[in-house]
């Protein structure tokens, strides 16, 4: 089976005598046993800690969730910076969770949650950070400092729930370079391994963001002026 | 500058001792070789132990009992004790920051029953636990503002000439440079070192054991570092760990001739034993979850599905899935005092990487998560208070000159494969110091870790560049193996009788 891996000098393809492994099994072949100055970050080999996460064929992936094809093409992810082979940095991506606040800011001691309550943001609480709806994301073409889909998610996480005793000073901060600067092409979505839609929470922040009396910037631009005769 | 609190390791206990030595007025800086939310901490699934009796009645005493009777004789009751009666706080300080634990119908934290628990006592968060924990403490500490230096290995603690701590030496991984990081005091929270047993673990590829090491080559004592825990459901060919809950749920264990041969619930280290025992008759043993029906195993068991699927392609709805035991948690580590003090002035350690003598030969599931919180906040708060209060701290703060391993090991000669001898020890250790121990294999595997360490001059690494060098790493991480596997072949030799997880064979 032969796989090709974009390195420094360009795609370098490898050949390898395993069936039926997932890309970080081959990677570690490839590392122990043909050409130790591979790079590439690996953790848990079950999907949970997020090391893993690179592009095969375009599309975003988890190394130790996919299994490889024939002929597959492997990149590492995109909107931020390769330091060798198939790592990158993710200090900047991860900033974004900073500048969002995503973290309880002040509890609420009267919550009490439900059952029911524990599923508003149980879905939104599995993110492992991996970075593939970031990757994915165009706005980053145009936008460098768009807030981001898993951060969004993170915001959409705390907003809905209930022991936020705070959730305006949430919807105040995700306003600039926030869910307004989001094209809602979904593509977050589709690459993420958790099953997360950022496009969704955006969606739902939005709608907050609209009961707090913000509304979209660019559509108040366009007919801010028109309406004033 | 220099730092008052140095934390190296960005996991649970990590991150929770950051936020302790900050909230009590100290200047914090945490390392991590990868980023915090990458830490093994995220890996677990099972739940958090406190005796809450939220679902039916339990107590703290009752607590404290299970994990002396768990621990034959190696625990510390005053420890037990603490951590036991701090649970229910560390819980609601967790609920507070924003954990997403699972609720019952009620509105309080579900919990549910773990191996040798005499209640439902594990506080959960689907299967999820230590990834909503892990994540929670690290959304705590961004808005904290704590300063997380993400990528940076430690190569060695730092000391002055009266033996205290005085920082750490640590390589850069992204730019190849050395870097000294100065500090009043030190906590470890570099976590445990199963991954000497290679592919023999559950545990994360950065399971192997630094802190350890490098605690002990200033000569921090290690204590219990034979206590090694085997789960008894690993899967066969990549040693993933299928949870304990799906035994708890029903699930059978099966040999090739389709019979039960132990009781499922008996605790681990039985369970292994007897796993053990049928594949050395030349069994195959598999769980069997079958009989749950496809409706509760998506329900409940979705992770264990979605793995047996990918790695043993089998689906456990209509299939019975391959199992061995395998190494999953080190008991053993840096001893400490209730205060999380190592022997060495100014240095703290916390987590898997420490004995705080709570689990003694064998530890309770849902223990450790409960360990990090408990003993983490310890470390930070006592390390913090080091720095204000001893006068070891304010001493002249020249490090002595260190012995750089980096430097040495530009000699190396590259005849010998690391890679190679890695999953060497894995098979050795697995065989002769694992599940069941004989003097004599313990003495053989001694003599080989003894041979490796000579030969390390004939190893090294291939790959000479600066940037990101992941070649280097994974041999500094062998050297420490190495070290590790001596000192834990050695504390085997020494115990000559079983106890829990140590289980010594006559020589027949
Ligand atoms: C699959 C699995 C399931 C589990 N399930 C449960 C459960 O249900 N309940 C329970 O109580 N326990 C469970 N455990 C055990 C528990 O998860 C661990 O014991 C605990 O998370 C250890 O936390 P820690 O903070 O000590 O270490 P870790 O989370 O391992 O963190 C170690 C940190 O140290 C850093 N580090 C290591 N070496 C260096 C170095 N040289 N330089 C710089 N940084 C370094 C790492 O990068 C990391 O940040 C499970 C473990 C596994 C593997
Ligand atoms: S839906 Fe929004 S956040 Fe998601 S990829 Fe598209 S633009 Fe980015
Ligand atoms: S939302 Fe999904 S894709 Fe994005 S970082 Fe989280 S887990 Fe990864
Ligand atoms: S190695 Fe952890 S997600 Fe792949």
């Amino acid at each position: 089976m032969k796989v090709s891996i974009k390195r420094a000098s360009g795609f370098v393809m490898y050949e390898v005598d395993l069936n039926d492994a997932t890309l970080l099994e081959v990677l570690n072949s490839i590392k122990t046993e043909q050409d130790s100055s591979l790079a590439y970050s690996s953790g848990c080999r079950s999907s949970v800690c997020g090391s893993c996460s690179m592009r095969v064929n375009e599309k975003e992936v988890l190394a130790c969730a996919y299994k490889v094809q024939d002929g597959d093409v492997i990149e590492p992810l995109k909107n931020v910076t390769v330091i060798r082979d198939l790592v990158v940095n993710m200090d900047k991506a991860l900033e974004t969770n900073k500048r969002a606040k995503t973290w309880l800011q002040s509890y609420n001691k009267e919550a009490k949650l439900t059952h029911e309550d524990e599923k508003t943001n149980a879905l939104q609480s599995d993110c492992i950070l991996c970075g593939s709806c970031y990757s994915a994301c165009p706005v980053y073409s145009v936008n460098e400092a768009f807030l981001g889909p898993f951060a969004l998610t993170g915001v959409w996480k705390y907003v809905s729930d209930k022991r936020e005793a705070e959730p305006k000073e949430k919807i105040d901060t995700v306003q600039t370079n926030g869910v307004w600067d989001c094209t809602l092409c979904n593509e977050c979505t589709l690459v993420c391994p958790q099953g997360i839609s950022s496009k969704a929470d955006i969606e739902k922040l939005r709608m907050k963001s609209t009961m707090a009396g913000y509304s979209d910037p660019s559509f108040a631009q366009n007919f801010g002026g028109g309406l004033s005769f | 500058m220099i730092t008052d609190v140095l934390i190296i390791g960005a996991g649970g206990a990590g991150l929770t001792a950051a936020l302790a030595a900050k909230d009590a007025g100290a200047s914090v800086r945490v390392l991590t070789k990868e980023y915090p939310t990458r830490s093994q901490t995220c890996m677990a699934q099972g739940g958090m132990n406190a005796a809450l009796g939220n679902v039916s009645p339990d107590s703290v005493e009752e607590h404290i009992q299970n994990t002396l009777k768990s621990a034959h004789g190696q625990a510390d009751e005053e420890a037990v004790r603490y951590m036991c009666s701090e649970a229910p706080n560390a819980i609601q300080w967790l609920d507070e920051i924003g954990v997403c634990f699972s609720r019952t119908a009620d509105g309080k934290i579900a919990q549910r029953k773990l191996g040798g628990a005499s209640a439902p006592r594990a506080c959960y968060a689907q299967d999820y636990t230590g990834l909503k924990i892990l994540h929670t403490l690290y959304e705590r500490c961004l808005k904290e503002d704590i300063e997380i230096h993400n990528e940076r290995y430690l190569l060695d603690l730092l000391t002055k000439e009266d033996g205290s701590i005085c920082g750490a030496l640590i390589l850069n991984i992204r730019s190849g440079e050395l870097e000294h990081h100065f500090a009043k005091s030190v906590v470890l929270a570099s976590g445990g070192y199963s991954r000497i047993y290679d592919k023999y673990s559950t545990n994360s590829t950065a399971s192997t054991g630094d802190g350890i090491a490098a605690a002990a080559r200033i000569g921090a004592k290690l204590l219990g570092m034979e206590f090694v825990q085997f789960h008894p459901t690993g899967l066969k060919n990549s040693s993933i760990l299928i949870s304990e809950s799906a035994r708890g749920e029903g699930g059978y264990l099966l040999n090739s001739k389709g019979e039960r041969f132990i009781n499922e619930l008996a605790p681990r280290d039985e369970v292994s034993r007897a796993i053990n025992e049928q594949i050395l008759a030349g069994e195959e043993v598999y769980l069997d979850i079958r009989h749950l029906g496809e409706e509760f195993i998506d329900e409940n068991l979705p992770q264990e599905r979605k793995l047996a699927l990918l790695y043993e392609k089998v689906d456990p709805v209509k299939d019975l899935i391959p199992i061995k035991a395998v190494a999953h948690y080190t008991m053993g580590g840096i001893e400490v005092d209730n205060k999380s003090q190592t022997s060495v002035s100014g240095l703290f350690a916390c987590g898997e990487c420490a004995n705080h003598k709570v689990h003694g030969a064998n530890r309770l599931g849902g223990n450790s998560l409960l360990e990090i919180i408990v003993f983490g906040r310890e470390a930070g708060k006592s390390a913090a208070h080091y720095t204000f209060c001893d006068d070891k701290s304010k001493n002249e703060r020249t490090c002595k000159k260190e012995t750089n391993f980096l430097d040495k090991l530009k000699s190396f000669s590259n005849e010998i494969d690391f890679y190679e001898k890695r999953s060497y020890v894995g098979e050795l250790f697995y065989k002769k110091v694992g599940i069941i121990r004989k003097e004599s294999a313990l003495l053989q595997a001694r003599k080989e870790i003894q041979l490796l360490k000579e030969q390390l001059p004939l190893m090294g690494v291939k790959d000479t560049g600066k940037v990101y060098n992941t070649n280097l790493v994974e041999f500094i991480e062998f050297r420490n193996m190495l070290d590790v596997c001596e000192a834990v072949v050695s504390a085997a030799l020494e115990r000559k009788e079983s106890c829990g997880a140590h289980f010594v064979q006559e020589e027949q």
